[in-house]
């Protein structure tokens, strides 16, 4: 393929997007260069290894694509509010509502969730950093380059328009021949070879370095949702791992697992897609139950309501959660013994869900609610994700769901739990934990207003939705051709412009407190009202976290170290602390798996050869690497812990 | 990251990333086998979806397939006694029985290169059909994960002439036996329901 | 605190709407609502009692949920000492209660969809004192972008229209000659997926006669959304009548004229007196790749559908 011909050209919206990606581009470039930055970038954050580091990088892409996600989003609504525009034709629409939902659950959600699992596990556990300090750089690096690969296909070679969920026949190389659905593929695969090494990463960090004295059931509940989502993170992603192989091998190389010819199986996407999709979900929502668990508990002022019934209902969600998943193609035929056997499993990951909701609700019994804008969230998160809960509920009778299927019935469904779910839970839990990163608070005026318009906006854009499914509109529609579905249409959009302004007033927030804000002197930012050790260290978090680890044997350790003055700074038990050193090694190694891909998209083979071979001295390179990092010593810990508590 | 050092019990489980490495590796392999479950699952629904293309019984011989588990189950045994000679302290014993590991670990990968290239002869391929685009896979998966094996050791054996036996290496030497036990436990499956069964139905 | 007290007026409006909404009362006729046949009846009702159950769970969390936040906020005027309680961290009872009665809910819930699940896979019993009617059998089709529909008794096929007499059970076998769709027609009852290389069986019926939208639900590429049919639903006799017209005044189904009908694009309603069926079996091993084969390169074309809504074909 020559280099003029992979450009997509011939769109407005498409030439829009080019000129304002190059002039994004030469403006970050600019801004770098002219103030001297580029050292710093290198090594400050693209080397580092520090796993709060780590986590802000992950946050930022994650807003980015949310924007991005976003501006999708905004062009559907636009397109089905206003059909008569003509503004977005079948081939664009369907290329944009695929890239929004991969975007939003594989490269907004779950960095997001990430990003906070990142920065405050750790501290909640009392550890220096990850198990794997250069694996987690490397994974956020896989994810990076996968996410960026993922975002060219806009304007290179053409993006993926088989859905998020990329069935075959549909997507495979006779009926969408071209790199775009290559560009899925690889992009997915980048950058969950990423997640599963995080997943393995957390897993350890939390299982061997717990503080002195901590046991699994004294962990916050936070850190619990964790360790569970990396269960299924390690269960679950081999299975897309090994899906979008074989459709790539189908593709590129020839094979006949879901195709048509050869007495291929389309059916089986389904299936291994679904093994790992269902599964995925519970991997955005439990983090999510996790930080409202955290949000609520400390300003209701209270201690979570039934520690353990939380516990265990998430472990049994995450069982569940792989038991379940032909509930997403109940009408395929698989008889009725079949979906009964799936629609009662379905039905019953209702029970441990419910249970939390109640939990939740008795938290609030008996205690002293003080309506911060991260409580906000994490109280608007109840009665809006029930909604989403109950239809998941009625999705789940078979019988019925052949009505729900495919329609936008289906839509309003998940987005009233993944957004009121998860969404709601990356803005609680970045607001809440806000001051612990960059050492001051989000307004909380500002605050207000970007939770209410987005609150507003939501029920309106997707209410709507439950209606129109019910009338007979199918989703992944590009135009809105029957009458009497446009008004509830343009209720929808208008929706979707509220929860458009939050968003914007939320990032100017970002950039408001940045420039007004008080900075912290406390590490407790909320009114001393912090209950787990993330608290404890001072704000912004020393490069070591803990000077000394406490000695936890209880929940909520951080109410009694205050009670008894106790604090992670116990002058005479300093010891030098052993931290990793930082490296470019993932940032390299990870931009030629990236370059590996690339070829494989196009099929430009020894580009792919090159990056792989790349990859591999890269390996070798890791192999013989025998750094084991340097220590703090005490007298530097001492230094920087007086100044920072203001001794 | 303590750096607190054990006095006793195996080099490589006496530093706190000497253990987490280990249950690192151990959560991996338990991805692994969700990996080739996956792939053994996928077989199974593909089965007899042959088309055109030979058969399995067609093509199957025991002859190869039977040499090929004897040289990967002879290689589990001697990697396990490479990491018996390690655990004495003995540096020569560890690199000799790896040595002979990596040459029955090559013996193996050089028969199943000829099987898949005898097949093609006969008109069997990852092209062929949904049957053996499955088999090519499966069976190459693993293949590539006894390739991967083998290029890992070699760098292992250059680290041991370097540094000798230091909780790092002897980790490290610990954690690919683990490795190359688990492939060989694959092997035993394909063996069975892939071979064995494609044989006789 | 005005915020807080304009928020509790509006979360009470949510589950009210619900009601209003659904109760019909608005203008909304909604189709999934309004069945027309027994399938539809089926799941409507079953739909419905689900409803009750979700609308029950919604009134407690709502009221819980207003309750607390409204008790419990920290500058209430008038809060007591007793409203504090920082140790309260669990009650065994109460943890039990709230567990056993979501898991009665879900029982009260799988009866009746297993039940129903197991009709659903037979054609629909007929009324009390109706006599039993046997099932119509039609072929329906699927090939990107359009809907075949292979009447093997009458020996017709027609394209991207149906008919079917009402009050008669319908016997859809379906199939795709290429991607993965499904047969929707919410009035009449739920769908199922045509894939190629399978036959999936819907039984559907209608017990009004009237004109239903139909269309395939499964987003399957560019064509995607002009891939609908109106479903003439008519009695015995009107129908009866019209297939003989068929029969006798459309042309024949040639295999050419079939083939070129099978590629990827949109055509307008058809008729032919006679069906495809001898011609390929797109549901077997051997025929599922009868299309990707013949039209590969026709398959990388785009059909850029600004314009959609001009188009005949499309309702
Ligand atoms: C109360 C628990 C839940 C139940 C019973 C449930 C049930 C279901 C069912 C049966 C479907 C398939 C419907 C269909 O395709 O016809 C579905 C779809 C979906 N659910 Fe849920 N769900 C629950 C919670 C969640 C949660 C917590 C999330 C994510 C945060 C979620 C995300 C999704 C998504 C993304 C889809 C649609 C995927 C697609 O087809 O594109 N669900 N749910
Ligand atoms: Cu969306
Ligand atoms: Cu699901």
């Amino acid at each position: 393929m020559h280099i003029t011909d992979i450009l997509v050209t011939g769109e407005p919206i498409i030439y829009g997007a080019m000129v304002s990606m190059a002039l994004g581009g030469l403006a970050i470039l600019f801004v770098l260069t002219y103030f001297k930055k580029w050292k710093w970038l290198w090594r400050e954050w693209l080397t580092s290894v520090d796993h709060k580091k780590i986590g802000v990088m992950y946050i930022l892409s994650a807003l980015l694509m949310l924007f991005r996600g976003g501006v999708d989003a905004m062009m559907m609504r636009v397109q089905l509010a206003f059909p008569d525009l003509g503004f977005l034709n079948s081939q664009h629409y369907n290329e944009i509502f695929t890239t929004h939902g991969t975007i939003m659950i594989i490269f907004m959600a779950m960095p997001f969730l990430i990003g906070l699992m990142n920065i405050i596990v750790p501290l909640q556990i009392g550890a220096r950093d990850f198990a794997f300090p250069y694996l987690n750089a490397l994974s956020f690096w896989s994810f990076f380059f996968g996410m960026a690969l993922f975002n060219i296909s806009f304007v290179i070679g053409g993006s993926p328009d088989a859905g998020w969920t990329s069935y075959t026949p549909l997507s495979g190389a006779a009926m969408s021949p071209g790199p775009g659905q290559n560009f899925y593929l690889m992009g997915l695969q980048l950058s969950g070879i990423g997640t599963l090494a995080t997943g393995i990463n957390l897993m350890v960090t939390i299982l061997k370095m717990r503080a002195p004295g901590m046991k699994l059931f004294h962990m916050p509940i936070f850190t619990w949702s964790t360790l569970v989502t990396c269960f299924i993170i390690v269960f679950a992603f081999p299975i897309l791992t090994v899906a979008l192989a074989l459709l790539t091998i189908d593709r590129i190389f020839g094979a006949q697992f879901f195709t048509l010819t050869g007495e291929g199986l389309p059916m089986m996407w389904a299936n291994l897609f679904w093994m790992w999709g269902h599964p995925e979900v519970y991997i955005v929502i439990l983090p999510a139950f996790g930080i409202f668990s955290e949000v609520i508990a400390t300003f209701a002022k209270k201690r979570l309501f039934g520690y353990n019934v939380m516990v265990w209902s998430m472990i049994v969600i995450a069982l569940l959660s792989f038991l379940v998943w032909v509930h997403h193609f109940f009408t395929m035929g698989a008889g009725a013994f079949v979906n009964s056997v799936f629609s009662v499993s379905t039905m019953l990951i209702a029970v441990p869900t419910g249970v939390k909701i109640f939990n939740w609700l008795a938290t609030l019994y008996k205690s002293k609610i003080e309506f911060t804008v991260p409580m906000l969230w994490s109280l608007a998160f109840i009665p809006s994700f029930i909604l989403g809960g109950v239809t998941g509920v009625m999705l789940g009778m078979a019988a019925a769901d052949y009505q729900f299927h495919n329609s936008y019935f289906l839509i309003a469904h998940f987005h009233y739990v993944l957004i009121a779910g998860t969404v709601f839970a990356c803005f609680a839990g970045l607001v809440f934990w806000y001051p612990k990163m960059f050492g001051h608070k989000m307004n909380e005026r500002l605050g207000r207003w970007a939770f209410w318009l987005f609150f507003f906006g939501f029920h309106v854009c997707f209410f709507p939705q439950y209606f129109l499914g019910l009338d007979g509109m199918p989703r992944r529609l590009f135009i809105t051709n029957v009458a009497e579905w446009l008004p509830l249409n343009v209720i929808s959009t208008v929706g979707a412009v509220g929860m458009a302004l939050g968003f914007v007033v939320f990032v100017y927030n970002v950039y408001y407190s940045f420039r007004y804000s008080e900075r912290e002197t406390t590490g407790d930012s909320w009114n001393g009202n912090g209950r787990t050790l993330e608290w404890a260290t001072t704000t912004p978090v020393p490069y070591y976290n803990f000077a000394t680890v406490p000695y936890v044997d209880e929940i909520d350790p951080y109410v009694r170290m205050k009670e008894e003055g106790k604090t992670t700074f116990e002058e005479d038990e300093v010891k030098p602390i052993h931290m990793p050193s930082y490296t470019g090694q993932p940032f390299i190694f990870m931009a030629l798996l990236g370059l590996a891909s690339f070829g494989l998209i196009f099929e430009w083979m020894y580009l792919a050869v090159f990056g792989l071979i790349g990859g591999v001295v890269m390996m070798i390179r890791r192999s013989f690497d025998y750094d084991d990092g340097y220590y703090v010593s005490v007298e530097e810990i001492k230094e920087t812990e007086k100044k920072a508590r203001g001794l | 990251m303590a750096a607190e050092e054990l006095k006793t019990g195996p080099l490589e489980y006496r530093t706190q990333e000497g253990q987490m490495s280990i249950m690192g590796f151990w959560i991996f392999l338990g991805a692994e086998v969700v990996l080739f479950a996956t792939l053994f699952a996928t077989y199974a629904v593909l089965f007899g979806r042959t088309a055109d293309a030979p058969l399995p019984s067609e093509l199957f011989e025991p002859g190869i397939v039977l040499i090929m588990t004897f040289l990967l189950l002879t290689s589990s045994f001697t990697c396990g006694l490479a990491i018996h000679e390690m655990r004495r302290g003995s540096v020569k014993g560890l690199i000799f029985w790896m040595v002979i590991t990596l040459a029955l670990g090559l013996g193996f990968l050089g028969f199943e290169i000829y099987e898949f290239v005898h097949y093609a002869h006969e008109g069997a391929t990852l092209q062929s059909s949904a049957f053996w685009s499955a088999f090519f896979v499966l069976a190459g998966t693993h293949g590539l994960h006894v390739t991967l094996g083998i290029g890992w050791a070699i760098l292992l054996l250059i680290q041991i002439k370097q540094r000798g036996l230091t909780n790092v290496t002897s980790r490290k030497f610990f954690i690919i036996s683990l490795y190359w036990h688990f492939l060989d436990v694959i092997w035993i499956f394909i063996f069975t329901s892939v071979y064995l069964i494609g044989m006789v139905i | 605190m005005k915020a807080k007290h304009l928020r509790n007026r509006w979360l009470g409006l949510l589950p009210l709407s619900l009601i209003f909404f659904l109760s019909g009362c608005g203008q909304l006729e909604m189709t999934v609502l309004n069945p027309k046949g027994p399938v539809a009846q089926s799941q409507y009702d079953l739909i419905v009692y689900s409803l009750w159950f979700m609308l029950g769970i919604i009134v407690v969390v709502f009221a819980l949920f207003t309750y607390m936040i409204i008790k419990y906020r920290e500058n209430r005027p008038g809060r007591k000492e007793s409203d504090y309680d920082p140790n309260l961290h669990g009650n065994t009872t109460i943890e039990i209660i709230w567990t056993i009665i979501p898991v009665i809910i879900v029982i009260l819930l799988s009866i009746p969809t297993v039940t129903t699940l197991f009709d659903l896979e037979k054609p629909p019993v007929p009324a009390a004192g109706e006599e039993e009617k046997e099932p119509l059998v039609v072929y329906a089709t699927t090939a990107d972008w359009k809907w075949f529909f292979s009447y093997p008794e009458q020996d017709i096929e027609t394209v991207n229209y149906l008919h079917i007499p009402a009050d008669r059970p319908i016997e859809f076998r379906l199939s795709s000659a290429d991607s993965m769709s499904a047969l929707w027609i919410p009035a009449l009852g739920g769908q199922k997926y045509n894939m190629a290389g399978m036959m999936t069986t819907l039984y559907l019926e209608a017990d009004e006669e009237g004109v239903y939208d139909g269309r395939n639900s499964n987003f399957n590429g560019e064509g995607f959304a002009a891939q609908t049919f109106k479903v003439y639903a008519e009695s015995e006799e009107e129908f009866n009548a019209w297939a003989e017209e068929i029969s006798n005044e459309a042309p024949e189904l040639t295999a050419e004229r079939y083939d070129e009908l099978l590629a990827p694009g949109l055509t307008d309603v058809q008729s032919y007196s006679n069906t495809h069926l001898d011609y390929v079996k797109h549901h077997t091993r051997e025929g599922m790749g009868y299309v990707v084969e013949k039209y590969r390169e026709q398959f990388k074309e785009k059909l850029h559908l600004y314009e959609i809504e001009e188009q005949e074909s499309f309702q």
